[in-house]
């Protein structure tokens, strides 16, 4: 009690209490949105408070691009025009054989009374810029929920699968890319039908398809499309190109790398699908409920029998 | 030597500059640099800059929560930056009677050790959580943000000079 200094010398915890205080709190901060995802309602509004902030932070680039575009040479902007209009008529043909092709198979569908399905549509946005971060794959598009962006939507570009939503905020979103190392998308070998899941490779910037065995039937060349199995991406889309595929006697699932289609790292326009209500419900969200009904129905079968 | 140099008695620090210097230092962090790899974390600088400072005025508590602040905004993992900055500030407050001891670029090899160190925390929390060690470039931002030192001490202290012109009229 003597030694206790006076209190106008009270400086609060020591550093070091303090610093386990705050290391601690930290970890455990980590620890629930690593493992258990359970941070998201602090981080909305943790990003609220950032996003006037990040706006700001926006101002000069896009006033920068905006002046720049101005100042854009018209002979350029001609070039870019007449290659556009190639690009439309070339476009515009192969649409309407789509047209054609889809009427068809609508009709087909009708004919045999298939699950409907709706066209897809979509949003367009545009890349704003890299994440920041550099231990992953992520860009950010220039348009959020205000737009009807949900987190989990297909990304795409003019040329195949560039990625996913992994979270929207009012005005912008961020996409993860297919070569993240933390995303997996299922695909199907368009040559012979063949099922696989393609890894992200991280840095390396190719996809991966594991747990395929030593003798699967891909090689090198074939191209490879989404396959729709998962509900979130439709079916049909261009993913990538196998690229090498390498058949080690060591090891009991071949090494398949493959490089993607989409200008995952050049694009600057892509399309935001919107793909709501066209997966079916999953075996495990309606199995609980006929489970139950089925021992209810075991029980209730028990007890008239013990009451016979 | 310190002793060496002309010294400034500075004003007292004005918390609202404080406030202001972090709400840029975080808008500077915001703004998406051309290559992104390169660009140093002014969150992190400006907050060495004032547990060296003020030690008693910012502190553990504000790394704290701007890290958060800077996890949620740049969408990675939340507490990431929180922890970094919480052990950066903890390093700058034990280390600012001595850093205050030397020149300015003597300073800035100081706080480099410090910046460095905070990006390794950063890597060794990202590849528990499961990421790929990214390339060398991951060092230069703390080296290039260290080479901004003397120019963050110079506009980050210029509100705390004095004037220089002498006023006639002043009593004292």
């Amino acid at each position: 009690m003597e030694h206790t200094p006076p209190p106008f010398f009270k400086r609060g915890p020591a550093p070091v209490v303090r610093l386990a205080f705050f290391t601690l709190l930290s970890i455990a901060l980590l620890v629930l949105d690593a493992r258990f995802r359970t941070a998201d309602a602090l981080r909305q509004s943790l990003a609220a408070l950032a996003q006037p902030l990040q706006e700001i932070a926006m101002l000069p680039g896009t006033l920068a691009g905006r002046i720049a575009g101005y100042f854009a040479s018209q002979v350029q902007l001609r070039e870019e025009n007449a290659t556009l209009r190639r690009q439309f008529v070339e476009a515009s043909a192969s649409l309407q054989r789509l047209e054609a092709v889809l009427a068809d198979s609508e009709q087909l569908k009708r004919i045999e009374t298939a699950a409907q399905r709706r066209r897809m549509s979509g949003i367009p946005a545009e890349i704003l810029y890299n994440a920041r971060d550099p231990y992953a794959r992520k860009v950010v598009v220039d348009r959020g929920t205000q737009h009807g962006v949900r987190a989990g939507s297909p990304v795409v570009d003019e040329v195949g699968v560039v990625g996913q939503v992994t979270r929207a905020h009012l005005g912008s979103s961020e996409v993860t890319l297919l070569i993240d190392k933390e995303q997996a998308i299922p695909v199907q070998v368009a040559r012979n039908g063949l099922r696989a899941v393609a890894f992200g490779g991280g840095l390396s910037g190719l996809l991966e398809l594991r747990y395929m065995a030593l003798n699967a039937e891909v090689e090198a060349g074939d191209r490879l499309v989404t396959s729709g199995l998962d509900g979130v991406y439709p079916p049909g889309l261009t993913v990538a190109t196998i690229a090498r595929v390498e058949r080690d006697a060591s090891s009991s699932f071949a090494r398949i790398l493959c490089q993607p289609a989409a200008g995952i790292e050049r694009g600057r326009y892509v399309l935001i699908l919107d793909t709501e209500a066209r997966a079916a419900p999953r075996p495990d969200e309606t199995a609980p409920e006929g489970d139950a009904r089925g021992s209810k129905s075991r029980r209730v079968r028990r007890k008239a029998a013990d009451g016979a | 030597m310190v002793l060496d140099r002309p010294q400034y008695i500075l004003r007292p620090v004005r918390v609202a500059w404080v406030v202001t210097s972090f709400a840029l230092a975080l808008l500077l962090n915001f703004v998406p640099w051309h290559p992104a790899a390169l660009a140093p974390d002014f969150v992190a600088l400006t907050l060495t800059f004032w547990c060296v400072r003020q030690p008693r005025l910012v502190g553990l508590g504000a790394g704290w929560l701007l890290g958060l602040l800077n996890d949620a905004g740049s969408g990675v993992l939340l507490g990431q930056h929180a922890l970094v900055y919480s052990l950066l500030a903890f390093g700058a407050i034990t280390l600012s009677r001595r850093i205050l001891w030397f020149s300015v670029w003597g300073q800035a090899l100081h706080v480099a050790v410090l910046l460095v160190l905070a990006q390794a925390v950063g890597l060794a929390v990202r590849v528990a959580a499961g990421a790929d060690v990214p390339d060398w470039s991951l060092w230069a931002p703390p080296l290039i943000g260290a080479l901004l030192w003397p120019a963050l001490s110079f506009v980050l202290l210029a509100p705390q000079r004095r004037p220089v012109e002498v006023d006639e009229t002043r009593p004292i």
